[in-house]
């Protein structure tokens, strides 16, 4: 008598704590603090499935877990990206990791945009910085099935034109007929013709159907709430708008209590919600 | 005059004005273009205009000596330009630079404080509409000055 091994997905199953080893096939440095992680999914069968908007737990061996958002096409299955800015201990420890390393994996988790949900809408995606990360993955969906929508517009802020991420792709993007993408700094130099000021003024500026848009917005908080009240005042209403938030997670499953946000757990209520949902909370300083 | 007259009605910042007032501005408007490159005004030079753009693009903009120009905003079509023109000392505090071509209508400055001092009403009426642009640029600079993108953003 043969006892089969159990599978991947029925041990995070049964131990949703246990992380999956995951080999960098490949490390792209995006910025001057920002990094893109390639996963080889060779060793991994049926590759990563995920919605767009989904995080991992990633966990640096020996220093820590954190909780990142997919960046890559959830089209294509047979690649995991995951783009990191370092802020402290565990992403800065992720960023000195090599082609080859390997790192635990857990996820995918939360919820997702409803990239699906919007068909026959116009789009309208708001990045502040690194959220543009969270939102690639929506943007692929959407293109992977252009004809499912109306207009289509990307607007992205961010501090200085060197901090620009994605610069090929978007650059791309800005050349298709059936995509308006807008790209504000905060700071211009010399170099730089395109436009100078906050991500909100460039919503006047784009073209889609305020009473027939669904908004998935992503940046700092206070960048998306300032992006909500703009979206409203172009004529959008809050169940229109998504938003996707982030606080402190630790076990990523809503077991913790550490992400908790009034009834809810961004873990695993979020990190997408409804801003008519979430919006209410945003100003309570104590949550 | 019949087109300045025109393009005065048609521009965002005029919306709303009373007819008369228009016509009071048309008296201290005309038309300037100026070439990419080019600057509208510089630092430190009188401020007796009020710009208003139709079409173009214009970078507000500090320099720095060993950074070169830092631009803190750019403006556009529909844009107004320029506020120093209604405050003493009168004096531009940044410089204006043209990206590419851009045309604009120019209202003397002189002129306008004039006729505002004569008709309060449309001192009033100039007033709240630059009150307002002055508010939606300091809450942009402000959000600016957070530096919200910066490294203590949250992980993503």
């Amino acid at each position: 008598m043969t006892i089969a091994e159990p599978s991947t997905a029925a041990l995070v199953t049964a131990h949703p704590m246990l992380p999956e080893i995951w080999r960098i096939a490949n490390v792209r440095r995006d910025t001057s603090d920002t990094f893109t992680l390639q996963f080889n999914t060779a060793e991994h069968a049926g590759g990563f499935e995920f919605a767009p908007g989904q995080f991992n737990m990633l966990y640096a061996f020996g220093c820590g877990e954190v909780p990142i958002s997919i960046s890559g096409d959830p089209t294509k299955p047979n690649t995991l990206i995951h783009t990191i800015r370092e802020v402290g201990p565990v992403t800065k420890a992720l960023g000195a990791l090599k082609r080859g390393d390997t790192i635990g994996v857990r996820g995918p988790y939360g919820t997702h945009w409803p990239v699906v949900e919007s068909a026959g809408s116009d789009i309208v995606l708001v990045a502040g910085g690194i959220g543009l990360a969270p939102l690639r993955p929506a943007l692929y969906q959407v293109l992977a099935n252009r004809r499912d929508y109306g207009q289509v517009v990307l607007l992205y802020g961010t501090r200085t034109p060197a901090d620009i991420l994605f610069l090929k792709e978007v650059e791309e993007w800005r050349a298709r007929f059936d995509l308006q993408v807008l790209v504000t700094v905060d700071r211009g130099d010399q170099d730089w013709l395109g436009t100078v000021g906050v991500v909100t003024r460039l919503i006047p500026l784009a073209q889609f159907d305020a009473g027939n848009a669904v908004a998935m917005v992503c940046g700092p908080e206070v960048m998306m709430r300032f992006t909500v009240n703009e979206l409203v005042d172009r004529g959008m209403s809050k169940d229109q708008i998504y938003i996707s938030m982030e606080r402190n997670m630790k076990c990523g499953i809503g077991l913790c209590g550490h992400c908790q946000f009034g009834s809810s757990f961004i873990c695993k209520d979020g990190p997408v919600f409804r801003y008519d949902a979430i919006g209410p909370l945003l100003p309570i300083r104590e949550l | 005059m019949e087109s300045l007259e025109r393009f005065l009605r048609e521009h965002p910042f005029c919306r709303d004005l009373d007819e008369n007032h228009l016509q009071l501005m048309v008296g201290c408007a005309s038309n300037l273009r100026v070439d990419a490159g080019q600057f509208f005004f510089r630092e430190g030079d009188p401020a007796n205009e009020l710009y208003l753009i139709r079409s173009g693009r214009v970078s507000v903009e500090f320099f720095a000596p060993g950074r070169g120009p830092i631009s803190i905003l750019t403006l556009g079509d529909g844009d107004p330009l320029g506020w120093s023109w209604l405050m003493p000392p009168y004096r531009w505090k940044f410089d204006a630079r043209a990206l590419n071509v851009t045309r604009a209508l120019v209202l003397d400055g002189k002129c306008l404080r004039g006729k505002c001092e004569q008709d309060y009403k449309l001192g009033y009426d100039l007033m709240r509409k630059s009150v307002a642009i002055v508010e939606q640029r300091l809450e942009a600079a402000r959000m600016q000055l957070l530096n919200l993108y910066g490294t203590h953003a949250e992980v993503r």
